[in-house]
């Protein structure tokens, strides 16, 4: 039972509950800025648990990673410790599109991670539920004072950061089987949901799943093909050394469904939790579950199943591809029919977990609750899925509850300089009905938002904030001016229409010169790379190859990126007319009803963000510009 | 790329007197510059004063569109407070047309309904006192101007850009399923077959700015939609109205197979007339589902001309239909008075709004028609109902639109014979789908997303 009275008081800075990949993020953050800090966990054990996919990145996600990495996080340096296999996935599309993908050793990065923390200077972190915030209400709106656990002992702080993943009130579903109990069976957090909607916090439930683990020993690869990681490893962190990390590497599988496994599902469909509707959590359409996909898609011959290990000391292997419901005895059946799993044994079920998370509208794109001063909130709390997303989330609450308590300027990324700040402003902008996950698509600048120039976009702001030293933000300025000036030297250099230029050119299948050319307008054509036109660049002086690689992205895309930053002008224009946060929409006229409402409900901070909320419309937009100048006048006359 | 220099029509779009085309922004002078012409060909407004005003003709290369006076304010003196001209040209609605798409051309955008006021106000040029009316005219002006856009669009354009948006958003959604899930979704050989997929789309966007050039993707007229139920006489009206002593404009084939458009001149006022006819209807449920579909016409429609059949007595669907006719301009004909009557007049009448014209016809004996005739002439010139004359904006802001998508889908082809990675035009083919999307009055939002998921099986 909870217990009530306790003399157990202590005084702190902050407190972040809940040691996941978005609290580990926040705590480490304020610590690394000098404030006492607590991190609150269930469970020592599961301190950056990965209780789903055994891998870190992917398309759009190993942005927010390289993001993170840039601004002073962590989960980038712990993937390079612990990984076991690496891919740069879209190698053959555009730079804006690379992506890293990582297998991690589970066991190792939760390690490796708790190792980090553990040793972390002003971190401290405590096995223990929290239950309760603790707030005073001021006139008109109310401010954080601490945090109350299990044990009944008091936890005062300035700031509270709400990184509570999958555990409030989690639920957990196999087939006809439930549990009440957070991912892999641990302890679920049972109690602070009521306290947050006291508060007046608006909770919903979002649902998601998890495929079954398999005993390594059960599984015949030799009907399996196999997937193996990338020859030349390139690091997540900017701070790791590539050659420090060409490891050998483990690895993947990949096999497939076939008639007789969607011929199994269709059949015992009606003991799925999901379809006979005992779950009312909704899920995420991007990981659908198996079933899902037999029934969605039911014109699909096969579905693609990856086996990819859990680690290096562990005989477990995670089933991509195949998340599920159904009951075990279903499950296993349904395993047996794909090709090199006929005889396989499951470690653990597949299962789905349900749980409680906040609508995201009710936050600043700092991450702050609107009307709870010293309260933040990151990861699966906010309504997202997914390890990077949480873990950005969690740097960004992290950084802005520091920046709050040490009264400096806060964080803010907006949608023209990071997949965070896309991904934020969606989770704050947007009606969003299931899990949030990143995907290039969303970001519309994204050939400016490239995983290789994570460093030049964010460093500075990392510095600003007090997490990048001042060592590595000079190597990033050195950096961009040697960028810029190879760029120059490019653009300067003639190539005359002489015979040796000529030859070079039939040489490499490019069509010759008529007048005379600079190397820039050279290096624009698909066949010549900045290498081949090393032979008529004499003068050519060696550059790293992270240089050269922006020289040759900026010159070849040339075009296309400046188009998106004119874009991004515009764009900005919006987003720095502020709109005050008192601002009363009911005395806005002439705004459609719609408008207002939706308005009303997510309070933007400016222009930029108000355009993006659906159902307010450009006419609207305008009215409330007229109304901005108008507050803005009266404001100076009374000033007067 | 378009500089933020805004342009319209600022007198009423009539046949008569005279009319002004507003030119604001930084670039306004230049722009008339480049189309302006005075007799000597030798000076150029830049050079001229401000708050003067000069004859000479606006050209479009060769060709001389007007003859006009031109009046250059410079910033601050102009009501937007920035540069501003204004060519007074002889009215008459296609010349001022011709003169503002010319203006367009050489690159101002078209203002946004309340633009130049909204302008003047941010400004502080209009007084703190005048900013409620600034805000009512824009939210006013852009309300009128987002609905007969809409409306104003023929059912079969409305269609096609439909199917258009469809076919981009699709491939659009192939491309990013595959850029976020490379494991399971291949685009290996996919440029070629993209390409093709593009001339065609270029192929029919063209056609379709080709009509726009004509003026044949909107509609002109009243908008006018018949509504009753079936049997009660609706397409002999049509017919009788449509019948060979009449004009008939244009006869657009069905949109879809069952709505039928038609403009007819009636005693000299164009009517765009939509007749809901063509449902069979042999159950109740179906009928219903008629009813449904011209209340989505309804919605949109100047004036509702609502027949009942007056030898069967009212029943649900009529009263229906009478809630539906409620705030709308209509006029209900009481058709079919050679049978005998089953519905009373004094009983319509108690259950109508009571300014509602009441025409007594038979459509089989084609008698009352005159009378309806005159009460439409009545409703038109006690001003009730009126065509829009923004119409020919609306055409020059579909047109734009237009043009834009073409652009992009040209940005997409030239990307493709480039060589370009897919995500590279993804982006173009994004723009063109929004574009489009301005003339039919939609919203990107979550489209994509949606797609993505509804259509490509990804994720772990």
């Amino acid at each position: 039972m909870l217990n009530e009275k306790s003399d157990f008081i202590q005084k702190v800075d902050v407190c972040v509950v809940g040691a996941g990949h978005a609290g580990c993020e926040a705590a480490l953050a304020c610590a690394r800025l000098g404030l006492d800090t607590v991190i609150f966990t269930v469970s020592i054990d599961s301190i950056a648990l990965m209780p789903c996919n055994p891998n870190i990145g992917g398309s759009s996600k190993g942005h927010l990673v390289r993001e993170l990495d840039a601004l002073g996080g962590e989960m980038g340096k712990n993937i390079d410790k612990t990984f076991i296999q690496s891919k740069m996935l879209n190698i053959s599309k555009g730079p804006a599109v690379h992506s890293l993908r990582a297998q991690a050793d589970k066991a190792e990065y939760s390690r490796s991670m708790r190792k980090v923390l553990e040793n972390q200077e002003h971190l401290s972190i405590k096995q223990a539920e929290v239950c309760e915030l603790i707030w005073e209400e001021k006139e008109s709106y109310k401010k954080i004072k601490g945090v109350k656990t299990f044990t009944g002992a008091i936890y005062e702080c300035k700031a509270v950061v709400l990184c509570t993943g999958t555990y409030l009130k989690a639920r957990c579903l196999c087939g006809e089987a439930i549990t009440y109990t957070g991912p892999n069976g641990l302890h679920a957090a049972n109690h602070l949901t009521d306290s947050l909607i006291s508060m007046g916090i608006e909770m919903r439930r979002f649902k998601t799943g998890t495929p079954a683990r398999m005993d390594r020993r059960s599984i015949d690869f030799s009907k399996m093909e196999e997937q193996f990681g990338d020859e030349r490893i390139v690091p997540f962190s900017f701070s790791t050394d590539p050659d420090e990390i060409q490891i050998d590497q483990v690895s993947c599988y990949l096999t497939y469904t076939n008639e007789r496994t969607h011929e199994i599902i269709k059949n015992n469909l009606d003991r799925s939790p999901i379809y006979a509707g005992i779950i009312e959590g909704t899920g995420p359409r991007y990981c659908p579950s198996i079933e899902d996909k037999v029934v969605k898609f039911s014109d699909k011959e096969r579905h693609q199943v990856f086996i990819e290990p859990e680690g290096i000391h562990t005989n477990e292997m995670y089933v991509g591809g195949m998340s599920s419901s159904l009951p075990e005895d279903v499950q296993l059946a349904m395993y047996r029919t794909v090709p090199g799993l006929e005889k396989c044994k499951i470690v653990r079920n597949a299962y789905a977990i349900e749980y409680d998370c906040i609508n995201p509208r009710q936050l600043y794109p700092t991450l702050r609750f609107k009307n709870v001063e010293g309260l933040y909130s990151g990861g699966q709390f906010n309504g997202s899925s997914g390890y990077e997303e949480a873990a950005a989330q969690g740097l960004i609450a992290g950084i802005n509850a520091a920046m709050f308590i040490l009264g400096k300027e806060e964080l803010t990324l907006d949608r023209s300089e990071a997949y965070i700040g896309v991904l934020i402003d969606d989770l704050v902008t947007k009606d969003n009905f299931e899990p949030y996950r990143m995907m290039t698509s969303r970001a519309e600048y994204r050939l400016l938002l490239r995983q290789d120039n994570a460093d030049l976009r964010l460093r500075e702001k990392g510095y600003k904030v007090g997490l990048i030293s001042k060592d590595q933000y000079e190597k990033v300025l050195n950096k961009k001016y040697k960028i810029e000036k190879e760029i120059q030297r490019l653009k300067d250099t003639k190539i005359g229409a002489a015979k040796n230029n000529q030859e070079f050119l039939e040489r490499n299948k490019s069509a010759s010169l008529k007048t005379g050319t600079n190397l820039a307008e050279l290096l624009c054509r698909p066949e010549l790379s900045y290498d081949i036109l090393k032979e008529i660049d004499p003068e050519r002086v060696e550059l790293p190859s992270d240089i050269i690689e922006q020289v040759e992205i900026e010159i070849k895309y040339e075009g296309y990126i400046e188009r998106q930053q004119r874009q991004v002008e515009q764009f900005k224009k919006m987003e720095k007319k502020m709109i005050p946060y008192d601002l009363d929409y009911d005395d806005v006229p002439s705004l459609r009803l719609e408008a207002r409402q939706k308005l009303k409900s997510f309070h933007p901070i400016s222009v930029g963000q108000a355009s993006r909320i659906s159902g307010v419309s450009p006419a609207d937009i305008s009215v409330l510009l007229v109304f901005l100048e108008q507050y803005k006048r009266k404001n100076e006359k009374d000033f007067k | 790329m378009k500089t933020d220099t805004i342009a319209a029509i600022a007198t009423a779009m009539s046949h008569s007197g005279i009319g002004i085309i507003r030119v604001s922004g930084e670039e306004s002078i230049n722009i008339v510059d480049s189309i302006y012409v005075n007799r000597n060909h030798q000076k150029s407004l830049k050079n001229f004063m401000t708050n003067t005003i000069h004859y000479g003709f606006i050209c479009d290369g060769e060709d001389v569109l007007d003859e006009v006076m031109v009046s250059v304010m410079k910033r601050p003196n102009s009501f937007t407070t920035e540069d501003t001209v204004e060519i007074n040209c002889h009215g008459g609605i296609l010349v001022m047309n011709r003169i503002l798409e010319l203006v367009i051309k050489s690159g101002a955008r078209l203002a946004e309904p309340g633009e130049f006021t909204k302008r003047a106000f941010l400004n502080g040029r209009i007084d703190l006192s005048e900013a409620e009316a600034v805000m009512d005219i824009i939210s006013s002006k852009n309300d009128t101007a987002l609905k007969s856009s809409v409306k104003q669009l023929r059912g079969s354009v409305y269609h096609k850009i439909k199917e258009l948006r469809e076919l981009i958003i699709y491939d659009i959604a192939f491309i990013e399923s595959a850029l976020d899930d490379p494991e399971h979704i291949s685009l290996e050989g996919y440029p070629e077959k993209l390409g093709i997929k593009i001339s065609d789309l270029i192929h029919d966007v063209d056609n379709l700015l080709l009509s726009s050039e004509n003026g044949k993707i909107i509609t002109e007229g009243i908008n006018t939609v018949i509504v009753g139920k079936p049997n009660a006489g609706k397409s002999s009206l049509l017919n009788i109205l449509a019948g060979e002593e009449r004009a008939i404009v244009t006869d657009i084939a069905g949109t879809t197979r069952d709505i039928l458009e038609e403009n007819i001149i009636l005693q000299g006022i164009n009517l765009h007339i939509i007749d809901t006819a063509g449902i069979r209807l042999t159950e109740d449920v179906i009928e219903k589902i008629g009813v449904e579909k011209a209340k989505k016409y309804s919605q949109d429609a100047d004036l509702i001309i609502y027949v009942i059949d007056s030898s069967v007595p009212l029943d649900e669907n009529d009263y229906d239909i009478m809630k539906m006719i409620q705030d709308k301009k209509s006029i209900v004909l009481f058709n079919k008075s050679d049978l005998i009557s089953k519905v009373s007049l004094e009983d319509l009448r108690n259950l109508l709004d009571k300014d509602v014209i009441i025409v007594k016809t038979s459509t089989k004996e084609n008698t009352g028609i005159e009378n309806f005739e005159a009460a439409i002439k009545s409703l038109f010139f006690k001003g009730e109902i009126y065509s829009d004359d923004e119409v020919m904006i609306t055409n020059l802001r579909h047109k734009e639109a237009l043009k834009e998508t073409l652009e992009s889908l040209k940005l997409v082809e030239k990307s493709l014979e480039a060589g370009m990675p897919e995500d590279f035009y993804s982006i173009d083919l994004m723009n063109a789908y929004s574009s489009l999307g301005k003339i039919i009055g939609e919203e990107v939002s979550d489209d994509l997303v949606n797609e993505i998921f509804s259509k490509f099986c990804m994720g772990k």
